[in-house]
């Protein structure tokens, strides 16, 4: 189980237990975290479940495949260096805590 | 916040992605008025795409297919009532009367209401193994019976047919695929798209019967057991699904007299023949921002971004719907991604080498990008939404029409930023 914290651009923030195998998107979709939308449920194809993730745990996560790269470049806020989609952030045993920031807005 | 003059209170028919997403964007833009998400299915909205995908692969769990938990209704107090579709409007009452007898009164009402699969004349109701898919419960039921099926006949060779027979070729089975025309996905992809696709589902063996049509159905004690084409061939089969492509859910608001003409007939703004009704999604016939005709389109995109623009509008911010459209089709190792809308006659041009498994077409009406079709090369997709939302733009028209014009997936994605930053 990880603990992921998502924090809000007003600074409010909400922690979940995520299970090993479940996406950082997946679980903010069925805990009800406002700021997330992933319209098309995952499948690369949106960018609307842009997070970003601060550097130290930039190793911890799964590496960045090509197509999550090219869909970065469609993001609604500005992508930097510590974009991610959280459709693509599935969590393991191994990572014990991690906090992302959700953009202001989606689309 | 609302604008002072809004409503006070929105009832969205049917919760697909178009209902659900309006829903949820009311709320997001600060409407604080009431909502009422109708809803005739059981269960929490959920996605449909992933039933021809993911789901029906097996690589999509059943809890994942609804957009939110039961909970998330509840905190943004959206009013959803499940298994009680609308049954008729009063337009002059400003309500809608549900199956179960409840009587709605709305100050902006917007249908959602999707689309059904179109139904052929050789189709018998009640035989067992004929399939359709469009619920949970069609996959859920055509998944069971294809893990005993040694033969799988798919009538349709669109996206949803092909998606099928990738699947059921996956879980082991014979499968055959039925098309009227003579290529496959004749009405989403241009030619060079509908070949490469066609090569590469036969190379996994699955057998295609193209340019033939399906005169009836066989059946032994009730259940389907051949399809006669009108070849003259009978191929024998444990089960048929049907992939004949959607029609428009429109009787509600034909009976409630609005316009209607493939789709409920909407303006740019999605503002239906009665302002105070809305309609978004499959269901609408709206005008092309970017072809000067009227279009309707099945895709989670469209769906998405109209619910958007009525979000928006009800709220007081009152915009045109203009997007380039995109959809996607998950077959086999394919991952196809498309980009704005061919016509018949587009000069198509290939960009890199379909071998290699990853290419897009460029299709162009004259000169003027309209639309690109990508295998497996997101890069390009992404570009291409961009270039074609600049499509008339005189810089791109430009480079496409020289001869010596770079249009590597590096040359085009330098172009989109280009676009983007002047945007």
């Amino acid at each position: 189980m990880t603990k992921v914290t998502y924090h809000s651009p007003t600074g409010s923030a909400v922690t979940l237990d995520v299970p090993p195998g479940v996406s950082i998107m997946q679980a903010a979709v069925k805990g009800g975290v406002d700021g997330i939308l992933a319209d098309c449920g995952g499948q690369r194809q949106c960018a609307t479940c842009h997070v970003y993730v601060p550097e130290q745990y930039a190793d911890q996560l799964p590496p960045m495949s090509e197509d999550e790269d090219d869909m970065l470049e469609i993001t609604a806020c500005e992508r930097t260096e510590r974009s991610r989609l959280s459709c693509q952030l599935v969590m393991n045993d191994d990572i014990d805590h991690i906090d992302v920031e959700l953009p202001e807005h989606q689309r | 916040m609302s604008a002072p003059t809004g409503p006070r209170s929105v009832v969205v028919v049917g919760a697909g992605h178009a209902g659900f997403t309006v829903a949820s964007e009311l709320r997001s833009e600060g409407y604080d008025g009431q909502i009422t998400l109708l809803d005739e299915h059981a269960g929490l909205p959920y996605q449909r795409p992933p039933l021809s995908k993911a789901y029906l692969n097996g690589d999509l769990a059943a809890d994942e297919l609804p957009f939110r938990g039961a909970a998330y209704y509840e905190r943004e107090g959206i009013d959803y009532l499940a298994e009680d579709g609308a049954v008729e409007i009063s337009r002059a009452d400003r309500t809608v009367t549900t199956a179960t007898g409840r009587v709605i009164g709305y100050d902006a009402l917007v249908l959602a209401t999707g689309a059904a699969p179109i139904r052929a004349p050789f189709v018998t109701e009640g035989l067992l193994g004929m399939h359709e898919l469009r619920t949970r419960a069609d996959a859920d039921r055509l998944t069971r019976e294809m893990r005993s099926a040694t033969r799988v006949l798919v009538i349709g060779g669109g996206f949803i047919g092909l998606e099928v027979a990738c699947a059921a070729r996956k879980h082991g089975v014979d499968v055959h695929v039925v098309e009227l025309r003579d290529r496959v996905m004749s009405r989403a992809v241009g030619r060079t798209l509908s070949r490469y696709a066609l090569d590469s589902h036969r190379a996994v063996g699955i057998h295609f019967h193209l340019g033939v049509g399906v005169t009836s159905i066989g059946a032994t004690r009730g259940r389907v057991s051949s399809v006669t084409l009108d070849s003259g061939e009978t191929l024998t089969t444990d089960l048929v699904v049907l992939g004949l492509g959607i029609t428009p859910r429109t009787e509600l608001a034909e009976k409630a007299g609005l316009d209607v003409d493939n789709g409920i007939l909407v303006n740019e703004y999605l503002e239906t023949s009665d302002p105070a009704i809305s309609a978004i999604g499959d269901c609408c016939s709206f005008p092309y921002a970017f072809g000067g005709r009227r279009i309707r389109l099945e895709s989670v995109q469209n769906a998405t971004d109209q619910a958007r623009t009525v979000a928006k509008r009800l709220t007081g911010r009152r915009e045109p719907y203009v997007a380039v459209p995109w959809f996607w089709s998950d077959q086999g190792g394919m991952k196809l991604q498309m980009a704005g809308i061919g016509g018949m006659d587009d000069r198509e041009v290939l960009h890199g080498d379909p071998a290699s498994g990853r290419f897009s077409v460029l299709r162009f009406d004259g000169d003027r990008l309209v639309c690109g079709e990508s295998v497996n090369s997101a890069g390009d997709h992404v570009s291409l939404r961009t270039l074609i939302a600049h499509g008339a733009d005189p810089e791109l028209i430009d480079h496409f029409s020289r001869p010596d014009g770079d249009s590597s997936p590096t040359a085009l994605k330098q172009l989109a930023r280009m676009l983007r930053g002047r945007a």
